[in-house]
């Protein structure tokens, strides 16, 4: 399967010729950079990015919806026309198999974005659940854009004025360049901003359409990957797999109350237990005292006594410095505690840090 | 006169006397992106060729970097603590890494010229 040869998305030759530095990611040959991973971050927080996230998994669900809610944490009777949630689709043991996003911009049924790694196995996997009570139609015929930043939404008002009255985690379909795009204001970077579903074939007219404004540059994997890590999101497979859930995941935010109440959810069991007795581990950010980035696997000490890994960790360009996040002993969880990173062997000082390490600066309307 | 001689790693190493200043090429600098950080050695301490003597990270990544010869540490670049930057600015001079005290000179011969590096970074 290593050689199986790489997807490209309906935006590949425009990375190209926009000077992109193609790596394999979830199967497809994504852009890494352009100009380089720290002008593109600080770009980002500073006017506009485009990111193409086209190899990320987009499908309808249709039918009767409660066999999608079944597998997942949200509220789906809860969600109204025009609203999106970030959820988790849950194994029977409460693990978590992705994060998604779950949204009606209209009334057809709903729509869900998953991760490119793990669409195949989530649709897979959703089908055979749904049996004939849901239909999932892929909508591999659709490119999706996102366009984040402070300066996202008056670059998009200029060819989609309704998209404005968005607030964060709203959908619904609107016009660009006479073309049909799903629009929701949400993103992976803490900033405001938009991801656009759009027909593959105008992919590229639009995208070229967002780059002629001055304020727009593209951005690469790499600085999606600082920008979301600096908003302490969450990167599937790293932050979270199948043998964590959310509890130890620290994401019980995205597990409805009503469906808590109800207690309908894969592993509603164990992790209802989990949350009356605390889980032994705990997502946690880290602020690093050096400049010494710690990376994925660093293993964390307290006194000489390993107490957790890291998850995910980088150098933060908007914060100035080494960002982590990772799993942690749950009694050491709390915001200030000291630990060590062992970064090649060596204990650099760090403390737990209340996440996001950027501010979020959502358009919450 | 002085020679710089380079690895397949994308080392430059550089002689004077029995001292060389060892740093990564500007080839490797523009591959790595913006470096965040550099992991010296302490001086002193002692490497065979082809040893992990420093690591730079960059935004994205850590990336060793090998001793290309046999030597000593007399002096690291201590510049780079604060401005790792360097490394991206001025890979060549500014952002040199490490001096060694060579422990075999005759090890150089078995490094590229300039001429051979540039055909094996085409």
């Amino acid at each position: 399967m290593a050689d199986a040869p790489l997807k490209t998305t309906p935006l590949h030759a425009l990375h190209l010729e926009l000077g992109g530095k193609m790596v394999p990611f979830g199967g497809y040959d994504m852009p890494v950079q352009y100009e380089g991973i720290m002008a593109e971050h600080l770009h980002c927080r500073e006017k506009a990015g485009l990111f193409d996230v086209s190899h990320m998994g987009q499908a309808r669900v249709t039918g009767d919806v409660s066999a999608l809610e079944a597998l997942i944490t949200a509220d789906l009777q809860a969600l109204g026309a025009g609203e999106q949630k970030y959820t988790l689709l849950l194994n029977e043991r409460g693990g978590i198999m992705d994060d998604l996003m779950v949204s009606r911009p209209d009334g057809d049924g709903v729509f869900v974005v998953v991760n490119a790694a793990t669409k195949t196995n989530d649709f897979a996997h959703m089908r055979a659940r749904f049996g004939d009570r849901a239909t999932l139609t892929e909508l591999d015929d659709r490119a999706l854009l996102a366009l984040q930043g402070p300066m996202a939404a008056e670059v998009l008002k200029a060819h989609a004025p309704k998209t404005a009255e968005l607030v964060f985690m709203q959908t619904g379909w609107f016009q660009i360049d006479g073309v049909d795009v799903m629009a929701s204001r949400s993103g992976y970077t803490g900033e405001d901003g938009f991801e656009l579903s759009i027909p593959a074939a105008d992919a590229e007219s639009i995208a070229r359409l967002l780059l002629a404004d001055e304020r727009v540059k593209p951005i690469g994997l790499g600085a999606r990957d600082s920008l979301r890590l600096e908003a302490g999101l969450c990167l599937y497979g790293h932050d979270m797999d199948e043998d964590r859930t959310p509890v130890e995941a620290s994401l019980l935010w995205a597990v409805a109350k009503s469906r808590r109440e109800r207690a309908d959810f894969p592993g509603a069991d164990l992790i209802l237990k989990q949350i009356a007795d605390g889980p032994a581990q705990k997502r946690v950010g880290f602020a690093l005292k050096d400049r010494a980035p710690a990376r994925e696997g660093t293993e964390i000490a307290v006194d000489g006594e390993t107490v957790g890994v890291v998850t995910s960790g980088g150098f933060g360009p908007t914060v100035g410095a080494p960002v982590a996040m990772g799993y942690v002993r749950a009694d050491l969880a709390r915001p200030g505690t000291a630990v060590d990173l062992m970064v090649r062997g060596k204990a650099r000082p760090a403390e737990i840090a209340k996440m996001p390490f950027a501010p979020h600066r959502f358009h919450r309307g | 006169m002085s020679q710089t001689r380079f690895t397949k790693d994308h080392e430059w190493i550089r002689v004077e006397g029995d001292i060389a200043t060892v740093g990564i090429t500007a080839y490797a600098a523009e591959q790595l992106g913006d470096v965040v950080f550099v992991e010296l050695p302490e001086t002193g301490k002692s490497f065979k060729a082809g040893d992990e003597m420093a690591v730079v990270e960059s935004v994205k990544a850590a990336s060793e970097v090998y001793a290309p010869v046999s030597g000593e540490v007399a002096e690291v670049n201590d510049a780079l603590e604060g401005e790792p930057q360097k490394v991206n600015e001025a890979p060549d001079t500014d952002g040199w890494f490490v001096k060694l005290k060579l422990s075999d000179t005759s090890q150089l011969d078995g490094l590229m010229d300039e001429a051979a590096y540039k055909q094996h970074i085409s």
